[in-house]
């Protein structure tokens, strides 16, 4: 059986648009229903199926990716509010086109058994990658209050905390020690053996 | 599950805007950051046939004391920005509002979700309803028959229900007067989800007196609610217990699934005097 098509003459909504979005540095033109939501446009249209989506309703953080660096619910915008906006997933995290170069923060949770089934994983890298970014200074408290944002029905989150934090003080070492370069101070060095 | 079909119309500036919701009338919503409006369509507790999508409204995106003193803030600024706002623009005297924006969901919610859609949202336990009526903000829309400036203590009528009209905008958040000494605290199950009891308290200190204050509730009634008799407390010098005992007692809290009526009594008695304690420490 056939279903009649919708004759947008008669009903308006069920016409198509034309969305330009920016994924990952990829500019992609969409046509799609005005009611498609980014993640589903991200899964479905664009194929990018890193970024997964659960509850449909901002609860559990599944589809968090970054939107103009920021984290949001890629469930809870409209595919046509993002036009304009920067969109970076779970996919632009590796260093190279398959995706086996993991970066720090990928690394930091393969290390810390930060995953286990991987449902939410991708929700959290991109929460985490996110908060990091304007949050680079935060501390043990912060991450465990930040991580309450996203469900994850398998770790028990310490070993997510744990990934976090430690990809948050290497790069802190990192920073240190490119700052001084040449000229090892003490107060770098400490900073490489952080305590927990 | 998903959305029931719609027509997207973005909205280049306010009258645009306004102009659009008059003409397109029942069937259309305004969307500002969604965190609200996406779940109920995702549910399809919500179905408008139209969205006007204000969300590319610089205009409407901003923060700062004017010269009378007084924080306005414009609809579309976000949680989040009021959370990280840098002194210049939110002052000490403003700090209530920047330490409550931890109690709103997540950071990701924060990111999108605006000060203008949550007040509008009208959830009678949402932080920023709360602060409006604690704080006498003055709510200023934008609708055909022209710009209202509305009380908060008048805005709200029951749990999502307010004085806008279908085709009016809310532009702007003002709070007239500044309240170094005040606190916002609360308490949910889980952190981040909505308060089963909320309260603000703001003292009116001399030093270290109390020579006043105000006491208000959020998840005791259909809106959030000013407590004279907690007040009465404070400007007749009584202590804080006495205060969170006189708000516990003056109210009629609701008995639902969240909590019984007497669950949330105690939790009223708990709240007003940590918010009361909290806001002389500021
Ligand atoms: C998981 C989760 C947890 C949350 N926890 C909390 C919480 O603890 N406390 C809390 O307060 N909120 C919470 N929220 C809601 C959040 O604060 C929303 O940001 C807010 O309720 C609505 O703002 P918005 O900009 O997203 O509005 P939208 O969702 O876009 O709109 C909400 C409603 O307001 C109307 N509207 C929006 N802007 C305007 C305007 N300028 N003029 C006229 N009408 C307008 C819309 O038509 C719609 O009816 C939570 C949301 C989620 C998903
Ligand atoms: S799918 Fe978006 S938060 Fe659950
Ligand atoms: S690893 Fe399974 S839900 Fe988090």
């Amino acid at each position: 059986m056939t279903e009649t098509p919708i004759d947008p003459a008669i009903d308006p909504a069920a016409e198509r648009q034309l969305l330009a979005l920016d994924v990952n540095g990829t500019a992609y033109e969409v046509l799609c229903e005005s009611r498609r939501t980014l993640v589903d446009v991200l899964r479905h249209d664009l194929r990018l199926t890193g970024t997964h989506v659960g509850c449909e309703h901002g609860i559990c953080g599944a589809c968090t990716v970054l939107v103009d660096g920021r984290p949001a619910r890629a469930c809870l915008m409209f595919a046509a509010q993002a036009e304009g906006a920067r969109i970076r997933t779970v996919e632009s995290l590796s260093g190279d086109d398959d995706g086996r170069q993991l970066s720090d923060l990928q690394q930091a949770f393969r290390d810390h058994h930060g995953l286990q089934c991987g449902f939410c994983t991708p929700g959290f890298l991109m929460l985490a990658e996110g908060f990091l970014a304007e949050r680079p200074d935060a501390d043990r408290a912060e991450i465990r209050e930040l991580v309450a944002a996203n469900l994850c029905r398998c770790t028990g989150y310490q070993s997510i905390v744990d990934a976090i934090e430690s990809c948050a003080t290497a790069r802190r070492a990192k920073e240190a020690t490119e700052a001084t370069a040449t000229d090892e101070t003490p107060e770098a060095a400490e900073a490489t053996g952080e305590e927990r | 599950m998903k959305p029931a079909p719609f027509r997207y119309h973005r909205a280049r500036d306010t009258e645009g805007a306004a102009r659009l919701l008059a003409e397109l009338g029942d069937d259309a919503k305004v969307i500002a950051g969604g965190q609200s409006l996406v779940a109920m369509m995702n549910f399809r507790l919500a179905r408008p046939r139209h969205l006007v999508d204000i969300g590319g409204l610089r205009a409407l995106d901003h923060l700062g004391t004017d010269s009378t003193g007084a924080l306005r803030i414009g609809a579309l600024t976000t949680h989040h920005t009021v959370e990280t706002a840098p002194a210049r623009r939110l002052g000490p005297g403003f700090d209530v509002l920047r330490a409550a924006m931890g109690w709103i969901g997540h950071l990701p919610i924060r990111t999108r979700g605006t000060v203008g859609g949550s007040i509008a949202h009208a959830d009678a336990t949402a932080e920023w309803c709360l602060l409006a009526v604690a704080l006498d903000a003055e709510l200023h829309t934008h609708g055909p028959r022209g710009p209202r400036r509305i009380p908060a203590a008048e805005f709200f009528f029951g749990s999502y229900t307010n004085a806008l009209d279908p085709d009016e905008l809310l532009t702007e958040i003002v709070f007239p007067r500044p309240a170094p000494h005040a606190a916002l605290t609360e308490f949910a199950e889980r952190r981040g989800d909505f308060a089963i009891v909320s309260a603000v308290v703001d003292l009116d200190l001399a030093g270290t007196e109390v020579r006043g204050g105000r006491v208000a509730l959020g998840g005791v009634a259909p809106v959030p609610v000013r407590v004279p008799e907690a007040e009465q407390v404070l400007a007749t010098g009584g202590s804080f217990a006495d205060c969170a005992a006189a708000a516990a007692a003056a109210v009629n809290p609701p008995d639902d699934a969240n909590g019984s009526a007497d669950y949330r009594r105690r939790l009223i008695g708990t709240l007003v005097r940590r918010a009361c304690e909290e806001a002389r420490a500021r």
